[in-house]
């Protein structure tokens, strides 16, 4: 069996964890492997009908009330139980921040080795080959992990999501063992952030902004543009975080986040070599320079060269046109 | 407050990155190697706890014989004592075997403690992975990617950056803590640190004093491949007035490119 950690967030279950629980699917149907999705909490009645569809032969539900709130022990105590009964050939998690938490614990617990934020899984000679930017993309790695389960994380937004299927499936519930005093930490608040629910991590379009946004009032542009697109991102280059112009958590580049989105529009931004490393994994990507030499039209597929205050504001009013 | 704070020796974020096929590794030759980044903050951070509460910084790498340049740069910084825990492997992408390594050493050496702190994860191996496999290892509770850390007594409370938000995470110590930028703004070395760093020891521990041998410390993730990726291609330059120009590209990503 592979096994996915379904992670919910409001009871809500996270579409990167579906994007993993597709990529089981195709990696289990060459093994020929059923698929197992699992879900951890203290209340197991909200499951949503989607996990099947997505993928899943069966589903895990393992609740205590201890696990109330997110906690990377008791989650890992849970977890591991469930694959030292099952043993599954490999557990996958979505790159997310509670699965890039989790997925390490979870190893050490097991005793065996992670692939982090894969980009690729493939069967090769009937054993998983993770591919998985290094360097924040200036190199790919290609592993194999020795020891069962083999253990990955996959990125947000790289892997598609299963062709829908109408089937139900099993429904295991499971009481999770934890010992007393077992979890010495917890969760115990979360704060919407002012950058929009959704990461660029997660975004499907990013709109940057670097140093030539000139300012951290002009931010304001992308975020309007950012409102009319859908799951879309604000981003920004290393040095509008450092100027203070945009919190850190925006940051796109080797010292920020590495992003793979359908589209990534670079405004301002002259193409650092750590920037490039963090998005040139986009599918597209158009740069907005008035500096023609810039090095980020090197890997831009669209380019415009002039002056972002006159070209954003038309931008926004046609895709609010297309977008009508 | 007994704080040991780990570092790692990388290729600095300028580098580009070449590749040796035949050993399926990056060319070293030619590369700036700095500490890691993120572990600056960690390194700040323990500093700044220090000021406030007393107590002691230790910084610790595992790395090869060049990984003291990194650990005398923390001493310059201000930490109290440096020790190098000697790996002659190169980076092997096995965070497990690092943490194994690591575990071993707290136990071994600093059974004391009240903090361990690392970066979020090291620039170039990019994988997160060893200070929560340091927290299962030693029996701790973690908080990773953390921009903001409270420490008062018995406990801790840090932020924690979450998709779309924060996550308060509250703890007992002792703890683990990665560090993310934001959570402080890494001093710089004084001249007076550089000098005191010349002359400070820095003691090595090997693996086989850790009784770490063979099974131990065997790499358990095979490389297959290791490549770089295709250049990106220039694409085309959108012409005409900017007004006009932006009215095009948006339709044509649209209706060529379809990513809208």
């Amino acid at each position: 069996m592979i096994l996915v950690f379904i992670e919910t967030r409001e009871g809500k279950v996270k579409k990167s964890s579906l994007e993993a629980l597709g990529e089981a699917k195709r990696r289990a149907s060459e093994l020929n492997q059923p698929v197992g999705a699992a879900l951890v909490g203290a209340d197991m009645d909200c499951l949503n009908p989607e996990i099947f569809s997505c993928g899943a032969d069966t589903i895990f539900l393992l609740g205590n009330p201890q696990l109330a709130s997110y906690s990377a022990q008791g989650y890992a105590i849970a977890l591991d139980a469930l694959a030292r009964e099952i043993r599954p050939r490999a557990v996958f998690l979505a790159a997310t921040a509670m699965g890039k938490d989790l997925a390490p614990r979870l190893a050490a617990r097991l005793g065996v080795p992670l692939a982090s934020d894969c980009t690729k899984v493939e069967v090769k000679d009937g054993d998983l080959e993770f591919t998985r930017p290094v360097f924040a993309g200036k190199a790919f790695l290609t592993v194999r992990l020795k020891g069962l389960p083999q253990l990955a994380t996959l990125r947000p937004n790289v892997f598609p999501l299963a062709e829908k299927m109408e089937t139900a499936g099993e429904v295991v519930k499971k009481n999770a063992a934890i010992p007393d005093g077992a979890i010495k930490g917890k969760v115990a608040e979360i704060s919407k952030g002012e950058g929009g629910d959704i990461d660029v991590t997660e975004a499907e379009v990013i709109i940057s902004g670097g140093r030539g946004m000139k300012g951290p009032e002009n931010f304001a542009l992308l975020k309007e543009i950012s409102a009319i697109i859908p799951r879309s991102a604000v981003g920004a280059s290393r040095s509008a975080v450092d100027s203070g112009w945009i919190g850190h958590q925006h940051q796109v580049g080797q010292t920020g986040k590495t992003v793979s989105p359908n589209l990534y529009i670079a405004v301002g931004i002259s193409g650092a070599i750590q920037h490039l490393a963090g998005m040139s994994s986009s599918k597209v990507i158009v740069a907005i320079n008035k500096d023609p030499e810039a090095p980020i039209f090197k890997a831009a597929d669209y380019g415009i060269v002039g002056d972002l205050f006159q070209v954003l504001p038309a931008f926004r009013e046609e895709l609010a046109k297309l977008f009508a | 407050m007994n704080i040991l704070v780990f570092v790692k020796r990388v290729p600095d974020t300028e580098s580009r990155i070449r590749i040796n096929q035949e050993t399926r590794s990056v060319v070293e030759e030619g590369l700036n190697f700095v500490i890691s980044p993120f572990d600056e903050y960690a390194v700040e951070e323990a500093l700044r706890l220090r000021e406030a509460k007393g107590g002691q910084v230790t910084a610790i790498s595992v790395g090869p014989e060049e990984a003291t340049s990194i650990l005398k740069k923390c001493l310059a910084m201000g930490v109290d004592e440096a020790v190098l825990v000697k790996d002659s492997l190169k980076e092997t992408y096995d965070g497990l075997r690092i943490a194994k390594m690591i575990a071993k050493t707290v136990e071994k050496r600093f059974p004391s403690f009240d903090l361990l702190l690392f970066g979020k994860q090291s620039v170039g191996a990019d994988g997160s992975q060893v200070p929560a496999m340091v927290a299962e290892l030693l029996g701790l509770p973690q908080a990773n990617i953390v921009t903001k850390l409270e420490v008062e007594g018995s406990g801790g409370a840090a932020r924690r950056e979450i998709e779309g938000g924060m996550e308060k995470v509250v703890f007992s110590l002792p703890a683990v803590v990665s560090a993310q930028k934001g959570l402080n703004e890494p001093r710089y070395e004084t001249l007076r640190g550089i000098m005191a760093a010349k002359k400070k020891v820095i003691p090595v521990v090997t693996l086989e004093e850790l009784g770490l041998t063979g099974d131990d410390v065997a790499p358990r993730v095979e490389v297959v491949r290791m490549e770089t990726p295709p250049a990106r291609q220039a694409g085309r330059i959108i012409p005409g007035a900017p007004e006009e120009a932006a009215k095009d590209l948006a339709r044509l990503l649209r209706t060529e490119a379809k990513v809208i």
